[in-house]
């Protein structure tokens, strides 16, 4: 029993990682970007949800709605002035000023607020434990699995479905050839990053609401683990990057059931480690062939 | 007349070594330092040392690794355990500090052969935070809390650490072994055909560097009086990644320069973390936005006062003819 009430604490979590691993893999597969900045768009997510429930007084759905907005406009302002200017450098160059925007952010948000941590009010889900199959699960995980599922689903909706998924779709396989097409490639892009920061927000308002801590340094493991993630399921492909969330949070559950929760934050790096010595195109991910 | 000149500039190099150890050792002796300035020059001096040995590894060889701060935790424990465990004098401690770190750098860069790019970036992020975290789980060297380390850092050795470092890693590049390094960087494919050894050479570049980080960590360890795990999060790597970055990716003297620089900045800007971290951050932003070669691109100081077209000089000078 206590391993399947872990397990569901992995999921709970892993769900969690796996919309931030989204708005990687998504970002990665169009610009070929790490985003390292993206776990810190979790982190001011997470404060935007805490101020809007408790300044503005809103309910849980109304400040998640107002925080996606929110993230997105910010992920579109991070892409707009420090990454597009180096739509043509180097990709080391790009990961140094994704690295650079990381700890703007981070030290930007202490240098305004303090380093001091905010705890979520307790009430703004309703907490009742509900027993399933003779478990007794808690009424938030159910509710956090729910919401990122139906976030997952309206992303596989807009990758497929519409017009802008298309496009990013398009981008993604062929920036020249989609240019040529007639495909406003900038937008595109631009478009990409609203998005996954906007799933990195929603991260962020559900992390604090079941996990109450949020402090201005939160963003850097779990972005990392969700990077980890990302990869784990193969980077730049969208299912991959759900899988890969759910499996790295499982992993980590069991470790900690396994009486090493102190080991819980290396599991991920090891992970990892092992996943980009055996299988560097990640789980789901075609070996592609480099061409000279 | 070529050795003629490298000699020149050997001995011009030792001169005004010689000048700054005799400087500093007599204002010391004369008690002309105070403390804070000594802690100063000590931290400019460790941090020199890592940014060279960064250098080696990110400037000449192009493997852009962020977990160099693993290398100097495994140093700085290695070498205070030998100190402080198992009574050695300081020397050993030095030495063995060096070559735990290059068996770590070994284990990093055997990975490294299979990545490229921002793998062997996240991979070796990933690895400084294995280090931290078995540090942090290992009751023998204290876990969390630390391991106390008594003061043996004194200035001739952290000194001639930085000479040691600075001269095997110069002449390491303008060896046959390094201009295969720099092969690598410029492209890899291209040296793999040309019959360069790329896995040797990248191991190699991994170890030698690793090795200079735990020396640096073992300088490290005896100056401050106590290690914890703490002191060697990824943010330790990026303060050392900025000096490589800000100094040029490829100069050696612009790694030098960067790393005295901004540590003197941060020392004043210690009572203002979150400052030094913004002005760090718009340091590396503001440097790849509009100088991504960094203060010196790939040229070396010396280069700066010799006249245009002249012999003799490095190999990079003649890449940029080229």
């Amino acid at each position: 029993m206590e391993l399947v009430q872990q397990l569901v604490n992995g999921i709970s979590l892993g769900s969690i990682y796996a919309l931030i691993a989204l708005g990687y893999t998504m970002v990665y597969g169009i610009v070929k970007l790490i985003n390292f900045a993206h776990g810190d768009v979790f982190m001011v997510g997470s404060f935007m949800g805490f101020y809007s429930i408790t300044i503005l007084d809103l309910s849980f759905f109304p400040a998640l709605v107002l925080t996606m907005a929110a993230c997105a406009l910010f992920g579109v302002a991070i892409e707009r002035i420090a990454y597009k200017p180096l739509r043509n450098a180097t990709r080391i160059a790009a990961l140094i000023t994704a690295i650079g925007v990381s700890l703007l952010i981070e030290y930007g948000v202490i240098y305004f607020r303090g380093a001091q941590p905010e705890a979520y009010p307790g009430d703004v889900l309703p907490k009742e434990t509900i027993s399933l199959f003779g478990l007794s699960v808690s009424s938030q995980s159910i509710f956090i699995l729910g919401v990122s599922v139906a976030l997952m689903i309206l992303l596989q909706f807009i990758v497929h479905k519409t017009k802008i998924g298309k496009a990013m779709r398009a981008v993604s396989h062929d920036a020249d050839a989609a240019r040529l097409m007639g495909i406003n490639v900038n937008n595109t892009i631009s478009a990409t990053f609203a998005i996954g920061s906007a799933l990195a927000g929603a991260a962020g308002v559900i992390f604090g609401t079941y996990y109450i801590k949020i402090e201005p340094l939160m963003g850097i493991i779990p972005g990392l683990k969700a990077f980890v993630a990302a990869v784990l399921g193969g980077i730049g492909i969208i299912p991959g990057a759900m899988v890969g969330g759910l499996l790295l949070g499982v992993i980590e559950a069991l470790v900690s059931a396994l009486g090493y929760s102190l080991w819980r934050d290396g599991a991920a790096f090891v992970v990892l480690i092992l996943i980009l010595i055996f299988l560097p195109s990640g789980l789901f991910g075609k070996n592609v062939r480099e061409k000279v | 007349m070529k050795i003629l000149k490298q000699g020149k500039t050997f001995w011009l190099f030792i001169l005004l070594g010689a000048v700054v150890f005799g400087t500093v050792q007599f204002m010391i002796a004369g008690g002309m330092l105070n403390q804070f300035y000594l802690n100063t020059l000590f931290s400019i001096a460790i941090y020199t040392i890592l940014a060279v040995s960064l250098h080696l590894i990110i400037g000449i060889t192009g493997q852009f690794s962020i977990g160099h701060a693993g290398f100097l935790a495994v140093g700085a424990y290695a070498s205070a355990i030998m100190t402080m465990k198992l009574g050695l004098p300081f020397v050993v401690a030095l030495v063995a500090g060096g070559l735990a770190a290059a068996v770590a750098g070994l284990l990093i860069g055997i990975p490294s052969l299979r990545l490229k790019g921002d793998y062997l970036a996240i991979a070796t992020l990933g690895f400084g935070e294995i280090v931290r975290i078995i540090l942090l789980n290992m009751d023998y060297v204290g876990g969390a809390s630390g391991l106390q380390v008594s003061h043996l850092t004194t200035w001739p050795w952290t000194f001639a650490c930085v000479i040691l470092t600075i001269v095997v890693i110069a002449n390491f590049t303008n060896s046959t072994h390094g201009r295969a390094c720099i092969s690598i960087r410029e492209d890899e494919t291209a040296a793999d055909a040309m019959g360069i050894n790329t896995t040797f050479y990248k191991v190699t570049a991994f170890a030698i560097g690793a090795f200079f980080a735990g020396i640096a960590g073992a300088l490290f360890a005896h100056n401050f009086y106590i290690i914890q795990p703490s002191n060697f999060g990824f943010l330790k790597s990026f303060d050392i990644l900025i000096f490589v970055v800000l100094g040029g990716l490829g100069s050696l003297s612009g790694a030098v320069i960067a790393a005295i620089l901004l540590t003197i900045v941060s020392t004043f800007l210690q009572e203002y973390p979150e400052t030094r971290m913004i002005i760090y951050s718009l340091v590396l932003i503001l440097t790849m936005l509009y100088r991504p070669q960094g203060l010196m691109g790939t040229r070396e100081i010396g280069s700066l006062f010799k006249r245009k077209g002249s012999g003799g000089g490095s190999v990079d000078a003649k890449q940029r003819a080229l």
